[in-house]
């Protein structure tokens, strides 16, 4: 019986494979180690694995678009950039999040390996070119978020955010897979660039099977990405987390969102922009306006930055809606800008946590008068998310409503521009309350910073200042990378 | 072709109305039941479609494992489902409503499906072909690297599951012969002066 095997060029996932292969090396060591060395060693071992994973991406990486497995699995610039970028958002938590889960006491070998095959699911939906690939590698990062989500399995709260993230996207996942049914009713392929010949061609009378498809599609992305009006999950399932959990789950799975996103709108349903860009920009609208408007409401820290990320998805999907190449540049410059801005903010969070105090906004009342260090970079994240000048975020709006000006979607990027202005007040009530009232006399800010920390908060400070100031590097790497989609 | 379109229409109505009955009924052990019916008249209707590779797995795995660990599940838990569902009842006109319209949208659409001539020849083509062996071949072959990734969201799923749900019981006399062979005497044996008239 003659068994006809796909091209296959291992080469091209090599980074995946020693991802998968030193997790499952870790998850042995966590299973005979089970001191405290032990857990150490695993926490180390998962921050070196990510360290050479990003070695191996940047040596590995096929610049010109390379297929391997029958198209299933795609090498690019495209993929490049966005792995390294989701790599980034993986470490950097990590990195930060070990004080704080010791103080939990959720410092344990299973965290660190979910937090691998979360990234590992991640770096398989952005190099995916099927839906099958896509499916899986998305299925096998959002298990692993919904059990860190649920690892404070004694507390309410995390158990309770932990079901919530599993039982709604678990129905986002069924809404994904009945959209990409429909699409392979229609045309008889789960592989993205035979569905863009499929779509590129006259339909017939299969259109309106396309469109449903590719609507469901969009809306089960929109739970992920936890867009408005599907972003009802969000603010609970952040606020519920383990606030380390929730900095890993803020940047990685959006980044990842984002690329599979890229791959599904430009590589299989490329002819259709007509149809999804209004989709988008309704999306986009609202959740700008909710990332707006709810957050004022906020006093936990948590569930502000929780509708804080809603908005910025909201400014995202505007640069994607427009359909340019500047807007799918600005994009991915945001999405970068995104990771440095959000890990930031979330290092001192998870910093100045203690026994259950540092959730509230009005646990920061006074800190410059203390930490006068901790609350500059504070600040600096806060105006920087805000989109104030000269800092990277600004850099990030800048770009993604020029592009919505120059392809004459001026109303889409006035509602952008009103909405960053409402939101800007949010931001600044944390500065304030930092800067000019007096600190609760009970709380002295006393804490030791680790010396990864000390790292994470430099780089994360310089990042948003450098980036705000000289963005061009950035933006030439976003445009290689879009070069992949030509 | 009047036999199997009767067959067809027999097990298409069994499984509608007792996929409703699993949303329906109070109790919920026979919503479990009707969620097993519901399994095995899917495999019928893949047997009517000469999957019979598909239907004997859904009878044994969904059937066999998945609706019965349901049973257990439901029978411990002791959730009183009658206060579950007081909020529903209140939102049902515009559930009702929103659900309608997109049913209908949807039969709509499904409406103007035609099967185009290729994919016609393309399904007599594979007609003599067996099942089993083809999905085992494309499996190993084609969907090798999907069929890979699933092993590791199983890996993921197993991990998940201990993790969250594995407790050492602290009451529990385990025995541990690393514990034991790393005992020295001077942890166990005391040696203490005992002054003669008081005891130890």
């Amino acid at each position: 019986m003659p068994v006809q095997l796909p091209d296959i060029n291992l080469t091209l996932l090599l980074p995946e494979i020693f991802i998968a292969l030193a997790g499952m090396a870790l998850l042995l060591l966590t299973a005979w180690r089970e001191d405290q060395e032990g857990r150490e060693l695993v926490a180390n071992g998962t921050i070196g694995t990510i360290v050479v994973a990003m070695g191996l991406l940047w040596f590995t990486a096929h610049t010109t678009r390379t297929t391997t497995f029958g198209g299933m699995f795609t090498s690019d610039s495209f993929a490049l950039y966005m792995k390294m970028l989701m790599c980034t958002a993986a470490l950097l938590p990590l990195l930060v999040s070990r004080d704080y889960l010791k103080r939990n006491e959720i410092f344990k070998g299973e965290y660190q390996v979910l937090s691998l095959f979360a990234l590992l699911g991640g770096l398989i939906m952005a190099s995916s070119g099927d839906f099958l690939t896509l499916y899986l590698g998305l299925e096998l990062m959002s298990l692993s978020i919904y059990v860190l989500a649920a690892f404070r399995r004694d507390d309410k709260r995390s158990s309770e955010a932990g079901l919530k993230y599993f039982v709604l996207g678990s129905l986002a996942s069924g809404i994904l897979l009945y959209g990409i049914t429909l699409i392979y009713g229609a045309s008889g392929t789960t592989t993205f660039t035979d569905i863009h010949a499929y779509v590129s061609g006259d339909l017939h009378h299969h259109g309106a099977i396309v469109n449903l498809g590719m609507i469901l599609i969009l809306i089960g992305f929109s739970f992920k990405i936890a867009a408005a009006p599907f972003h009802m999950w969000a603010p609970d399932v952040y606020e519920g987390a383990p606030t380390s959990v929730t900095a890993f789950m803020a940047v990685m799975p959006k980044i990842a969102a984002f690329a599979a996103l890229y791959r599904v709108l430009l590589e299989a349903f490329g002819p259709l922009h007509a149809e999804w860009s209004p989709v988008l920009q309704f999306l986009a609208v609202l959740s700008v306006a909710v990332g707006a408007l709810a957050a004022i409401a906020q006093t936990n820290i948590k569930r502000m930055l929780a509708y804080s990320s809603i908005g910025h998805v909201g400014y995202v999907l505007i640069g994607l809606s427009v359909g340019s190449d500047l807007g799918y540049q600005a994009v991915l410059v945001y999405l970068a800008v995104y990771i440095f801005m959000n890990v930031g903010a979330f290092t001192l969070i998870l910093l100045l946590n203690r026994d259950g105090v540092g959730d509230e906004i009005s646990d920061y009342q006074g800190l410059a008068h203390k930490r006068p260090l901790l609350a500059f970079l504070m600040a600096l994240f806060m105006f920087s998310m805000a989109g104030i000048p000269p800092l990277a975020g600004f850099i990030g709006k800048l770009y993604v409503f020029m592009a919505a000006v120059q392809a004459g979607m001026i109303k889409l990027a006035i509602v952008g521009i009103l909405f960053s202005a409402v939101g800007a007040f949010y931001y600044l009530r944390v500065v304030k309350r930092m800067y000019f009232d007096q600190p609760q006399s009970d709380r002295d800010f006393e804490m030791e910073v680790s010396i990864p920390n000390r790292l994470v908060m430099g780089v994360t400070g310089l990042f948003v200042v450098i980036v705000g100031i000289f963005p061009e590097q950035i933006l030439t790497w976003a445009k290689i990378s879009m070069s992949s989609f030509q | 072709m009047m036999v199997a379109d009767f067959i067809f229409f027999m097990f298409a109505a069994v499984v509608v109305v007792s996929a409703l009955m699993v949303i329906t009924v109070r109790n919920a052990v026979h919503s479990v039941l009707f969620l097993a019916l519901t399994f095995f008249s899917t495999a019928g209707l893949f047997v009517l479609l000469q999957a019979e590779f598909l239907a004997a797995i859904l009878v044994m795995v969904y059937m066999g494992a998945v609706a019965i660990l349901f049973l257990f599940v439901v029978m411990m838990l002791d959730i009183d489902f009658t206060t579950l569902r007081k909020g529903a009842r209140e939102h049902l006109p515009l559930g009702l409503t929103v659900g309608l319209v997109i049913l209908l949208e949807v039969v709509a659409i499904g409406m103007g499906f035609h099967q185009s001539p290729e994919s016609a020849a393309a399904a007599a083509a594979l007609e003599p072909m067996n099942n089993t062996m083809e999905l085992g071949k494309l499996l190993y072959t084609k969907y090798l690297f999907p069929f890979e990734v699933i092993s590791l969201i199983l890996l993921v799923a197993l991990i998940g599951a201990v993790a969250l749900t594995l407790r050492q019981r602290k009451d529990a006399k385990r025995q541990d012969i690393h514990q034991q062979l790393a005992r020295k005497r001077e942890d166990a044996v005391q040696l203490k002066k005992v002054s003669s008239g008081e005891g130890a």
